[in-house]
Order: C-alpha cells, then structure tokens, then sequence
C-alpha cells in the first residue's frame, strides 16, 4: 500500500510542528481512502481554520480549506450538488466543536453522506495554545493560567445524539485501529465521526507536565480504554480511573442518509 | 414562446434563477425574502436542483459556495441580518473567486430594524461589508421585471467575472406584484474553462482566471489564504499578497464599463435625479407628471462597480439629486466624482418616496 500519489509533495515542507500528531492522522486517512480504491478526481478533502485544516492542502486532491468551524456546511453544497464525489472532512476541536458546533449538530441530524475526522488536541494549537472546548478541568492554557474551570466537551456523544450514522474514537498512537476505524467510516452510508485524540506537545504538552512526545503518546496509550472493558467495569460497579476515556467504535446504524452516492 | 404572467418580485427572482440554470439554493427563512426560498424549495427539486434550508445564513452562503465549487450555478436569499451574517464567507468567496448570486431583499435595519418595511440601507455592506479589500457587483432592480432579468445578469457576471454578485432587491420591490413577461430563454454565460497548462489561479489580461469545478481531475487547493496561483498559501510574502489582492480588485473595476448598466433620461436636463431600486419609480412618476419640464434621470441598475462615467451624461447638470431609502449611502459615491452640488434625499421607515417629497426638493434648487 502506497499513499504516495496522494500528497501534495511540492506543498513541504510542511507547517505542522515537530512531535505534532497531525501527521499520522493524515497519513491513516489516506491510508484508509487507498484501501477503499477512490480514485483522486473523485475526492475531495474540505477542512475549517486550524492546524487540523491545513490537512486538505497536502492531499493531491481537489480541496477547500474553508473559514473557521464552517466545513461542514460548505461540504453539505459540495455534496449535495456531486452525491457522487466522496468528500472528507477534516477538522479540530476548536474549529467543530466551538465555532462551528451548530453545523457539526445539523450535519449528524442529516446523516450527511460525509466523513469528519476530528484531529482533538484539547487545545487551540494554530493561535498559541488557549483553551478550547474539549481542554480539561485543570488543564493549563494561555487563557486557563490557573488551570481551566469548565467541564470538557466529548464529541462523540454529541455526534451519537445528533444522529450521526458511525461514530468511533481513537488516538495517534492507535494507528492500525484509527486507519480501520476510517474504513468503518468511509464505507458507511451518512455522516461517520471519527474522533481522534492527538498530541500537541508544543502547545499542550508544555503547560501540562508532559515536555517529551513520548510522554503524551504514552498518556494517549494509557488513559484509552476499550469501550468493552470500559462498559464491564461499569456493570460490575468497579471504579474508572481519573482521565480515561473510550476508545473504539461507539456507534453503528442505518438511518436515512443524505447525499449519498447514487 | 414567452409568457405573460402577473407575479410577485421574489417569485419572479427565483424564476430568474431557474431560468439562468440555477441547480443549488441554500437559504434561511428571513422576512422580506422568503417567498425565494420557498419558491425554490418547491420549484428546484422538480429541475434535477438541490434546495437546502439550512441552518442559519453563515452556513447558508458556505453552502452555497461549496456547490458552486461542484460547477453548480448556486443562490441564496436574505435581508439585513442574516446579510450581516454572510459577510466572512463573503469575503471568502471573493478570495477565492467562487461565482455565487446573493440576493439581499433590504428591510430597515440596523439590528432587527424593520422586517416588513423596504430600506436600501446594505449598499455600503454589499460592497465593503467583508474584512479586507475586494470588489463586488451589485444590481438593484426597480420591477418585478427587473427581478427576473437581473438575477438572471447577476449569475452571468458572477461566472464572467468568478464574483460574489448581489441582487440588491427591497421589501417593495420583492414583494410588489406586476406584469412580467417570462421569455421561453435566456443568455446564459458560463465560467471560461481552465486551459490544460494554466494554473488554477492564473489570469490572463481580463484578469479572471478560468475555473476548473471539483471533479474534473484538476487536483485545486482552494483557500481563503492568501496564495500563489498554483492555489497554494503564501501568506508571508508581501508582493504575493499585493499582486493578488490588487487582480481580485481590478478584474471588476477595470470592467466597469462592461458591467454598467443604467437607464438615462433626458441628458440635457440641469436637474439631474440619480436612483436605483424603488424609489427610481416616484422620480418616473415625477417626470411622467412634469413632462413640460426637463428633470433629468439617472437610473442604475448595476450599482458596483460605480460607473462614474454616466454622469458625464449629463453634461448640463447643475445639481444631482438623489433620493434613497437610506442616510444617503451612494450619493457620497457620487459626490466624489463631479464637481456639481449632491444633495441627498434620504427616505427612513419603509415608505417610498412620495411624488411631493421630491418636487420640495427640487424647489430648493429652482
């Protein structure tokens, strides 16, 4: 399996920084569309304002890198006008789930025939760091200097509530999980969600005790928990420990599409 | 064969639309303009078109411009607020030179202002009202008739010049009910293609590049980045950002002839009227009353770019008077290019110029 043709290799060197975990995202994703043997004239990669959306650029592809938290509902005109073409969307944290959280709400509801591969690093990385929805309680951030006082958003719930069709989570260190996770995606009719934790060592890492990459891919390694381990603990009433969180597929249904491929 | 109808403004402009190939409308519901959307909702579907009602106007216009990213001719509807909303991706598709139609059916504003009554108060918006420097086009027609021909120029100009075009309607005009007459065709001129070995924003001397929709294997990076003409961001490079934003300026202002469109009545006159939209009519009431005195008329149709040069039309003109159903947001235009008295005749609360009003003001200067 080769991704190579799908680069843009005149577009590095790249801006991602070192140790990003953005890099790996990109490279299961396309992973997962060459094993799904689209052709590139029929894909188009569509991304919002964020260092998760200067993705689209490096894919050989037709692409829109659109304004903040906007993609999906430019991808909503690019697919209901082409069913035909197979579109992914890529996006971050602050970008889907602060300012474009209504659209991320309305895509599930319509079980819009895309698929969004969500690149949360708890942080607004592009900007410097500042807290964002998903940041933890506790957390340190250019704008939680004594630590951030709100409760985290977990995205896959929304997506579950708002009626996406396939809804998984992963992390950058699940690597042959996540590429699997996005075939799960890319094959379902509507719209599949995939979340995946990644690192921002530079803008995360830093304020919050984990200075090395290998400290937060270790941290993404222990903190995930399988969703069935997670739900026997549950049933036999056994405590979770502090920061885990689900990793696997959460969702899977049938229900009516849009912009599905005739 | 064409056909005579009696119609409402707002479903004559989504005639138009339909007529011009218009196949996507993505929109929400706002008054004074919905009868387009719901027009579109019910007519589109039947012609192989998208209607989405989506969910507010920021996502409206993104829809919008991803649609016409796919090669689609592609619409949306609103009035002041949900204007006000649309204005970031606007911009965005300026920068991006996307051929989209935006039709503004003006209600006072500001805020929620008056959602039943006609105003032209977003002239200055629909030109300026994105962040950064671009151009635009806006039309602004004064009939029912009107509502159907120039949005079906508006797509024509949106693709010739791959703009953000605007059809500046009001709340009288959307939804005053005439006679039209529907021709069985129409013009239709779509984007020039983007030649094998040219660049996806390359321009030639009209300074438009050709357009390569999504799925014709061109492989285009579109971003509102500033970028080279590959597509590509270069965002730090002060000639590159210069050089780009200077071409998406001049390849309208430099076709202002080309996009001009204006009505002029008696070009000998001294008394020189200068209108758009609704209140063009109470001045031909005016002159249709007085036909013993010479009143000059300038009508625009097309607003932006500013045809400065139809003034010279009046070569007599001793003052030009102008009423809008605003603060008086283009006579400051106009008064920047002749040496001649401007004298606004601002009209605020949804109701029209009356015939009266505009004989007071012309006694001032008899």
């Amino acid at each position: 399996m080769s991704t190579t043709e799908w680069r843009r290799e005149d577009r590095l060197p790249h801006i991602y920084c070192s140790g990003c975990g953005n890099g790996t995202v990109i490279n299961c994703t396309l992973a997962a569309v060459d094993e799904m043997g689209w052709k590139r004239e029929e894909t188009v990669f569509l991304s919002g304002i964020g260092c998760s959306s200067r993705a689209p650029g490096y894919i050989n592809t037709d692409s829109l890198h659109t304004t903040h938290g906007r993609a999906l509902a430019f991808a909503t005109g690019v697919k209901l006008a082409r069913p035909d073409l197979h579109v992914v969307v890529f996006t971050g944290d602050g970008d889907l789930a602060a300012i474009g959280g209504n659209h991320f709400i309305h895509a599930c509801r319509r079980n819009l025939d895309v698929t969004v591969v969500c690149m949360n690093n708890q942080i607004y990385g592009m900007t410097g760091g500042q807290g964002s929805p998903t940041t933890p309680p506790g957390a340190i951030s250019t704008t939680t200097p004594y630590g951030s006082s709100e409760p985290a958003f977990d995205l896959t719930e929304l997506a579950i509530a708002a009626g996406a069709n396939y809804v998984a989570r992963w992390t950058s260190y699940h690597v042959k999980e996540l590429t699997k996770a996005i075939v799960e995606g890319l094959q379902t009719p509507g719209l599949a969600f995939i979340e995946v934790r990644t690192q921002c060592p530079t803008n995360y890492g830093r304020s919050n005790k984990m200075r090395e990459v290998s400290d937060m891919i270790e941290y993404l390694r222990s903190h995930a928990m399988l969703v069935p381990k997670y739900n026997r603990l549950i049933a036999e009433g056994k405590p979770i420990p502090e920061g885990t969180f689900t990793v696997g597929e959460l969702i899977r249904r049938n229900r009516p599409a849009m912009g599905v491929r005739p | 064969m064409s056909r005579t109808e009696f119609m409402q403004g707002n479903v004559a402009c989504a005639e138009g639309a339909l007529a011009a190939g218009c196949r996507f409308f993505g929109g929400y519901p706002i008054t004074p303009s919905t009868e387009i959307a719901e027009t579109m909702a019910r007519r589109l579907p039947k012609a192989g078109g998208v209607f989405i009602s989506m969910e507010d106007e920021l996502g409206s216009i993104a829809a919008v411009i991803g649609a016409a990213w796919t090669g689609a001719r592609a619409m949306t509807a609103t009035s002041g607020p949900g204007f006000s909303l649309m204005m970031e991706n606007i911009g965005y598709a300026a920068m991006t030179e996307t051929p989209c139609v935006i039709v503004n059916v003006q209600r006072g504003g500001p805020s929620t202002g008056q959602p039943t009554r006609a105003a032209q108060g977003d002239m200055l918006q629909c030109r300026f009202g994105s962040h950064g420097d671009y151009s635009t086009i806006a039309l602004a027609p004064n009939s029912v008739q009107e509502m159907f021909d120039l949005t079906v120029k508006a797509f024509n100009l949106a693709d010739r010049f791959r703009v953000p075009t605007f059809l500046m309607a009001d709340e009288i005009i959307g939804h005053m009910r005439e006679r039209i007459t529907i021709p069985d065709r129409v013009e239709i001129t779509r984007p020039a293609p983007l030649l094998e070995g040219k660049l996806p924003f390359e321009a030639g001397d009209d300074r438009v590049p050709g357009f390569a929709p999504f799925g014709s294997g061109r492989a285009i990076h579109v971003t509102g980045l500033t970028h080279d003409e590959r597509g590509y961001p270069d965002t730090t490079d002060p000639e590159a950002h210069e050089r780009l934003v200077r071409r998406l300026v001049a390849k309208v202002e430099s076709a202002r002839r080309e996009i001009a469109d204006y009505e002029v009545v008696n070009p000998d006159a001294g008394m020189v009227f200068v209108t758009y939209g609704a209140p063009s009519r109470t001045v031909q009431q005016v002159i249709h009353d007085h036909p013993d005195e010479e009143i000059g008329h300038l009508r625009l149709r097309a607003v932006w770019p500013f045809p400065e040069f139809a003034l010279d039309e009046f070569p007599d003109a001793t003052v030009f008077l102008m009423p809008e159903m605003n603060m008086g947001q283009i006579s400051r235009e106009v008064e920047r290019h002749v040496g001649q008295p401007v004298v606004p005749i601002p009209k605020l609360g949804g109701d029209l110029h009356t015939p009266a009003e505009l004989l007071r003001a012309m006694e001032a200067y008899r």
